[in-house]
């Protein structure tokens, strides 16, 4: 690997890539191996009893279905924040652009029993949709109102740059050229902001898969019905059926592991179509 | 809007009309009061609901002081070691070119993106009495799981990428030219890194420690596996707040709660504050570049 490296006059190479590749291979790699290692041993027969359940697939069923949804309404609603911090000045939008990021400091406990106080039958929020007919809490719609909590940054901040960033005489040069907002809107702006969109899509999704603190407190966790995955792997844990617990715990790994390359990718396709663009410029 | 007698620059061509603008920006606020400021207003209405004399009990109750006291334990073990980490990562990451830089990179990021109860299931598959190294661990009388090491082993786990994550995009953008300077004009490898790096880095450097401290009080689910919730022992704030939830004890929950979101308050402050800073040195960069050039 050094061997490779130009010839720098910055020393600390070995030291600095000592300590990175030192500290990382004690406190992610090692522990991860051991998982893996171990699961190597597991039946091929037992995975499927425990991956294909009937509770493990409801909770992955709700897990998913959840957050696809969850990561959905954030997208829509995370470009719509990011359009209105970037574009207009309104009161108070300083303070709006600090307050975005509260789901990434708040501890998801606190998240959790606030919301679940928000929207009991009897909450501040609860007592309208309860007259609707809609159950927000322990229900899977409770779930859902979680995980848009804890995604919501995500969308916002990953198109806040690029709209930032984004040159307006190209929208001049296409109402110039007769085009109509709405157009200049689908056309021009929609395309350079989609990458960055799909990332916030993407890192919202992933984040709601793994999501617990947040989820346990408004989900009621009934099985087959409220239970999420993180939830089951906690109740395996409790049981004492560490197997259960590990192969279930194995499963989500390899799905943080696409999501990751997939984001990793995601990004890189969005730096590219940027600096094509710029070479198009 | 089909101004083609509009001159470019003109404003109306890329602007809304204003009773768009009106309804783009109360339906973004109403989204963002509805999920964001209500769940905020909400811990400190129920916190204080009660009265100032049950807020002010539920925060000096001995399991409360000795929460806080295993969550700071935690913090001040963590952050020092994750910052020290992530100094040297962005440093041996930024500042040369070598093979793997993209999967050491993901590598980093794996912690934010495993399920904190996934986090906390392989440290029991490895440290629990049925783990890995559990019978060695016990025939040694050692306790990691279902105890202090345990909760300060994932919450080391949880943290680690911050520090990094932060310093890594403004150590890269600032590029090598000021050290390899200092190091031509005869500065000491320490001596380059204390006056001319950690200058350049220092606001970066400083949210990522604040990243890590709210992160490090505040999990919940990764702690929520190891700790074993043993009273009086293993329980830091946020499994306190989840006992006395369950308990019933909402004003206390809360009480607990307005705590920990005091803290991420803070955060957000902290991090536009360290915003502004970077902005501000950066500027002062630049113009002492035109300054140059003109000259």
């Amino acid at each position: 690997m050094a061997g490779k490296r130009k010839k720098s006059v910055i020393p600390g190479f070995g030291l600095t890539m000592g300590i990175t590749t030192g500290y990382l291979g004690l406190i992610v790699l090692f522990p991860l191996a051991c998982l893996f290692f171990q699961t190597l041993d597991v039946s091929l027969d037992t995975v499927q009893k425990t991956v294909f359940s009937g509770r493990a697939l409801a909770a992955f069923g709700l897990s998913f279905g959840a957050s696809f949804a969850a990561a959905c309404v954030n997208t829509v609603f995370g470009f719509l924040v990011a359009w209105v911090l970037v574009r207009y000045t309104f009161p108070g939008r300083f303070l709006v652009d600090a307050m975005v990021d509260l789901p990434f400091a708040l501890p998801t406990a606190v998240a959790g029993i606030s919301l679940t106080f928000l929207y009991a039958q009897n909450g501040w929020l609860g007592k309208f949709l309860y007259g609707l007919g809609i159950p927000s809490v322990y229900s899977r719609i409770g779930v859902f109102i979680a995980l848009i909590f804890i995604g919501l940054p995500f969308v916002v901040r990953t198109v806040q740059p690029v709209l930032v960033n984004f040159d307006t005489q190209v929208e001049e040069a296409a109402a110039s050229l007769g085009a109509s907002r709405f157009k200049a809107f689908t056309r021009v702006i929609m395309p350079e902001v989609l990458p960055s969109a799909i990332t916030g899509f993407a890192l919202a999704f992933a984040r709601a898969l793994g999501e617990y603190g947040s989820v346990v407190f408004i989900s009621g966790n009934m099985p087959h019905r409220t239970e999420i995955v993180p939830l089951l792997i906690m109740t395996r844990l409790e049981e004492y059926d560490y197997l259960g617990a590990q192969i279930l715990a194995v499963v989500m790994l390899v799905l943080s592991f696409c999501f990751l390359f997939l984001i990793n990718f995601l990004q890189y396709w969005g730096q590219r179509h940027h600096r094509m663009q710029e070479c198009v410029a | 809007m089909s101004g083609i007698s509009q001159t470019p620059g003109n404003s109306r061509s890329v602007n809304e009309s204003l009773p768009v603008r009106m309804l783009l920006i109360f339906t973004a606020l109403l989204f963002l009061v509805l999920f964001l400021i209500l769940p905020l207003v909400a811990v400190f209405y129920n916190a204080f609901h009660e009265g100032l004399p049950v807020y002010k009990q539920a925060i000096t109750d001995p399991a409360t002081i000795h929460a806080v006291i295993l969550t700071f334990l935690a913090v001040f073990c963590a952050v020092p070691l994750n910052c020290a980490f992530g100094v040297a990562a962005a440093w041996a990451i930024s500042k040369f070119r070598f093979r793997g830089k993209n999967a050491l990179i993901t590598l980093i990021d794996l912690p934010l993106t495993v399920s904190p109860v996934v986090s906390g299931t392989i440290f029991i598959l490895i440290f629990g009495a049925h783990g890995l190294l559990g019978p060695w661990l016990s025939a040694h009388n050692i306790k990691i799981i279902f105890a202090i090491p345990g909760i300060v082993l994932v919450t080391i786990f949880v943290t680690l990428p911050f520090v990094a994550r932060e310093l890594l995009p403004v150590m890269t953008a600032q590029g090598n030219f000021d050290e390899e300077a200092a190091l031509t004009l005869g500065a000491s490898g320490w001596k380059t890194f204390l006056r001319i790096t950690l200058p350049n880095i220092r606001w970066g450097l400083f949210y990522g420690v604040v990243l890590s401290v709210a992160r490090a009080m505040g999990e919940f689910g990764a702690v929520s596996v190891v700790s074993g919730h043993i009273r009086g022992k293993t329980i830091t704030m946020p499994l306190h707040v989840e006992i006395l939830y369950n308990e019933y004890n909402f004003a206390a929950a809360f009480a607990v709660a307005s705590l920990l979101t005091f803290v991420s308050i803070m955060t957000l402050g902290l991090k536009k504050y360290a915003e502004v800073k970077t902005a501000r040195q950066n500027k002062e960069l630049e113009d002492f570049m035109t300054e140059k050039r003109m000259l």
